[in-house]
């Protein structure tokens, strides 16, 4: 198993299949880029299977310099590989929910999609800081192509905004890691865990590296590229959007700013939870009053993911590990949501609101899904965002009971916010005849949703599966974070120290 | 003989230029396409006439040249890019009306003029080949006697070139007054004895300011976006490659060998330079109609990152200059390959850039290409051109100057709009593309062989040509 290459085939797989596609014409395209999904998908599974967490860190090493400072190094812990597996999973769905909705210059919108997930898999993989940054912007191309060709009326705005937003983002990023490897004289990801920088130094790096993943993540006030680009992309386009892409800014955290500036992190930790909290109690607010179904999830996004920042910057084990759930329950669940909203798009071709009402009449297998979704964004018991959202909120709880106070209000207005949307499509009367006259899921649809839906459920009753892969890594992070944690303001709860092996909080998510 | 041996290639293309403008004097517009092909040949033969004691004799003709791995990484690159410059041209002028022949025969001179400025290590070899190069340059300029854009290029090409000439000489005459020597390790020694004084000072000013204007470098930048337009295009190609790459290592070389112990007076100028060219190159580009315009201003843009390189002044500046200006050199003929063909309906050029507008579906191929030239001269990883942008911030860094890095990859993201922008115009405006097909093999595979550098493939590159980037840096200092 692991004699191949294995993370150089994730990669390659999607890669050829989408230069392949610009040959071959529209039908053969689709069925290449759903072949080339499903295959990576199962060796994504296959890795899963022979990964042993409870082994080295870094498995599925490759290396092979390149010479001048760049190395084509791979490798993949258990935080990376939930994630990869996250990518691989939606990418057939993605590929599914482009099958009719796409028809025009369908063999470039596959190959742009094929070379979007190899770039993905890079960004998780990469284990040299070039090949990393290499990765994580080439990824900006293709979502540029995606959103400007196949988006909406007004796509040329929003994918420039986009594209500068995130660009304007990275690149001080970039001057951060040339600091970085000239100081540490190496720019192998795992050396640069491991090496402490000049405490001075390293609040400068972090603020760098904060721009680049705030935006990438996003966190309020450079959130505003989200809803613009989510709005207008194409339905496929939208769920890598919100499942993955925003991921990014989480892992960056997780990989570089926690363990490479500890110091830093801790330094910063008010601005990140002022900044988080205002996203959750703000865009929570904007989402209540948006009339666009898309908006209104692309304006939760940026709620949940203020979840994240508060789990990850809680420095302790809850925190991080509920962090991570919600990252991969939104990835799904934020996806299905716009997969929903994609669903009543291709029959009515408006995403307003008001044209919808009372689906559950003539749509009851959609109604039932979109509410299961529903219920999972809100962080109803059972599914996988009270996992995630729980585990994040007791971690930031220790650390904050301020922050907790402000981050439970997310979980109020969520509620209010998904329910009303949920509300007004699915129950009363139809407001328009073409309302009243769709037809529920076809089978594709339900081959779109179904799989989610069960990943949904099996997260919110066993959360165990995932955990378990990113345990080990969780307990490496917080050794090496745990000399720069901050005081918890709630001892009274917890005296220990934060590193020590505990009994694990995801047995209260049962 | 033995003497002779390190100007081997420039030898062959003296010698190669004379025989062929007899040759295109007397088979008049017939003998166009032999003379091209010939001159290519030539380029090419010069170029592997590198190897051996050109790129390895060191200090010749008592210090007026340098046959050295600089000298020859920077020929190794004007060679190959004056023949592509020879042969794009030769699908491009009407037949029959234009002395095309004269043309190759011109490159072939100005070829010269750029490998005696590579080489020279001494004030008067500098100014002599830089005008060979400029004095051919000015005939190219206005090659196209018959349209008066061309014409007015060539002129207002010469009357400044000619004045920034005139302040290249007195600085150079200001530095021989003040330290009696032209040398360029005789004027080290003067400007290693302590600060400078004035009259070095303002010596040093008027020789980079003369060179600036070479390297179209700001505030020196102006005949640039009007000669490149009015020129015919393949003369623009030319232009924007070889020379640029001439200029900018004569620059390196003059700054390290001759002004090295004054780094601290030239950085600062250095510096401003490089700025005002990534941001006026990056913020003049916007309202541009005219494609040829808008490289004009990219191709500012891109000499102030390579400027970056320089004003880092160490070991690791110096080679990331070349790494850019390599990769600079591949990415700009790309993009010119690709102007080149573009014609309407009538066979008349297209020169603006909305008429690129709907070409990804109507040549996929053709729109990919200069789509993968854009992004790469805007520097978004992961195509090639990223890494050479990557060296020169990793060697400011390096140097210390945080601060102008930081400013510099700010305006990388400024510059991106507009090359997004014809991103834009050539994918998402849906409307019939006013291009038309052209049958033009040779452009064509070599269009591929660029479009494939820059791709991520190039990253192969970065072992073996990093380390001849670094070989040739280490000869200067």
């Amino acid at each position: 198993m692991t004699d191949l290459p294995w993370l150089s085939i994730l990669i390659a797989v999607p890669l050829v299949a989408g230069i392949a596609c610009l040959f071959v014409n529209a039908s053969a395209a689709r069925w290449i880029a759903l072949v080339a999904t499903l295959a990576d998908l199962a060796i994504g599974l296959l890795l899963w299977a022979s990964y042993n967490p409870d082994g080295a860190q870094w498995q599925f090493v490759e290396n092979m310099s390149l010479g001048g400072g760049i190395a084509w190094a791979l490798g993949i812990d258990g935080i990376a590989l939930v994630l990869i597996l996250l990518s691989v999973f939606l990418m057939p769905i993605c590929i599914g929910a482009s099958w009719r909705a796409i028809e025009r210059r369908v063999p470039e919108y596959m190959s742009a999609f094929l070379l979007m997930e190899a770039l993905m898999i890079g960004v998780f993989a990469a284990q040299d800081l070039f090949l990393f940054y290499i990765f994580f912007e080439g990824g900006l191309i293709p979502m540029y192509l995606i959103i400007g060709i196949w988006g909406g009326a007004e796509r040329i705005k929003a994918s420039y905004k986009f594209f500068l937003y995130t660009l304007f983002g990275s690149v001080l990023m970039l001057i951060a890691m040339l600091y970085m490897v000239l100081e540490a004289g190496t720019s192998s990801i795992p050396a640069l865990m491991a090496h402490d920088f000049p405490v001075e130094a390293q609040r400068w790096l972090w603020l760098a590296f904060f721009a680049s993943f705030a935006v990438k993540m996003p966190m309020w006030p450079v959130h505003t590229w989200l809803p613009d680009a989510h709005v207008q992309a194409p339905t496929a386009g939208s769920v890598i959007l919100a499942g993955v892409l925003l991921k990014m800014g989480g892992y960056g955290f997780i990989r570089f700013s926690l363990p490479m500036f500890p110091e830093g992190s801790a330094m910063f930790v008010p601005l990140v939870f002022i900044l988080s909290g205002i996203a959750v109690v703000y865009t929570s607010l904007v989402a209540l009053v948006q009339r666009d179904m898309k908006k209104l999830i692309a304006y939760s996004s940026v709620a949940h993911m203020a979840f994240v920042t508060f789990g990850l910057f809680a420095f302790n084990r809850q925190g991080i590990e509920g962090a991570m759930i919600v990252m991969l329950s939104h990835g799904l669940v934020s996806a299905a949501l716009f997969l929903c909203v994609g669903v009543v798009y291709d029959r009515m071709h408006s995403r307003e609101i008001d044209r919808y009402g009372g689906l559950a009449n003539n749509m009851p297998g959609y109604a039932l899904l979109f509410m299961l979704f529903t219920m999972a964004a809100v962080g109803l018991p059972g599914t996988s965002g009270f996992v995630g959202e729980f585990l994040a909120l007791i971690g930031t709880y220790r650390l904050s009971t301020w922050a907790a106070i402000v981050a439970t209000t997310g979980i109020i207005l969520g509620a209010a916010y998904m329910l009303y949307l949920y509300w007004r499509i699915a129950f009363g009367a139809a407001r328009t005849p073409e309302a009243a006259s769709m037809r529920d899921l076809s089978a594709r649809e339900w081959w779109l949703l179904a799989p989610i839906a069960a990943v949904v459920l099996w997260m919110g009753v066993y959360p165990e599966s995932f955990l378990r892969p990113i345990r080990a890594d969780v307990g490496r992070l917080l050794t090496r974070i745990e000399r720069a944690a901050p005081e918890g303001d709630s001892r009274f709860a917890v005296v220990r120290s934060t590193a020590q092996p505990q009994a694990h909080a995801a047995e209260a998510a049962h | 003989m033995n003497a002779f041996a390190p100007i081997l290639p420039e030898l062959i293309l003296t010698g190669a230029a004379l025989v062929l403008m007899m040759v295109a004097a007397f088979t008049r517009s017939r003998g166009g396409g032999l003379v091209s092909w010939l001159a290519a040949a030539v380029l090419i033969g010069a170029t592997a006439a590198l190897i051996g004691a050109p790129s390895s004799a060191g200090s010749i003709f008592g210090g007026l040249l340098a046959a050295d791995p600089f000298g020859a990484f920077g020929k190794a690159l004007i060679f190959p890019a004056a023949a592509v410059a020879i042969i794009a041209a030769h699908g491009w002028f009407e037949r029959g009306t234009e002395h095309e022949a004269e043309y190759s025969v011109l490159i072939l001179f100005s070829a010269v003029g750029m490998a005696v400025m590579v080489s020279a290590t001494n004030l008067i070899t500098l100014y002599l080949g830089l005008e060979l190069l400029s004095l051919s340059s000015y005939v190219l300029a206005s090659y196209r006697r018959g349209d008066d854009r061309s014409a007015e290029a060539g002129l207002k090409y010469f009357i400044l070139g000619s004045l920034a000439s005139g302040i290249l000489l007195y600085g150079i005459s200001m530095l021989y007054g003040f330290t009696g020597t032209m040398d360029f390790a005789g004027l080290a020694e003067a400007f290693g004895r302590g600060a400078p004084s004035i009259g070095l000072l303002f010596g040093l000013v008027f020789l980079l300011s003369g060179i600036a204007f070479k390297i179209s470098a700001v505030p020196f930048h102006m005949w640039t976006p009007d000669v490149y337009e009015g020129a015919p295009t393949p003369v623009t190609a030319f232009f924007a490659s070889a020379p640029k790459v001439a200029a900018v290592l004569l620059a390196t070389r003059t700054c390290i060998e001759a002004l090295g112990p004054a780094t601290d007076a030239w950085r600062q100028i250095v510096i401003f330079a490089a700025l005002a060219s990534i941001f006026l190159g990056a913020v003049a580009a916007y309202g541009q109609t005219n494609i040829k315009r808008l490289l004009a201003y990219s191709s500012i843009n891109n000499v102030g990152f390579a400027l970056i390189g320089l004003a880092a002044a160490g070991r690791s500046g110096a080679s990331a200059v070349l790494f850019y200006m390599a990769v600079y050199v591949v990415m700009t003929l790309g993009a010119f390959l690709c102007v080149l063909r573009m014609r309407g309906a009538d066979g008349e050029p297209l020169e603006s850039v909305d008429s690129l507008a709907g070409l990804s579906q109507a040549r996929p191929a053709f729109a990919a290409a200069l789509a993968l030239f854009m992004f790469s001269l805007a520097g978004i990883p992961p195509l090639f051109g990223f890494w050479p942008k990557l060296l020169v911030f990793n060697a400011a860094v390096d140097a210390g100057l945080v601060a102008v890095a930081v400013a510099g990859i700010v305006g990388t993201v400024v510059g991106a709009y507009y090359y997004l922008r014809i991103v834009k115009i050539m994918y998402f405006d849906e409307v019939p593309s006013p291009i038309v097909r052209t049958r033009q093999p040779v452009e064509g595979v070599l269009i591929l062989l660029a479009a494939l550098l820059v791709s991520p493939l190039g990253y192969l590159l970065i072992g073996p040509l990093g380390r001849l980037a670094d070989r040739a840096a280490g000869s200067i200092f």
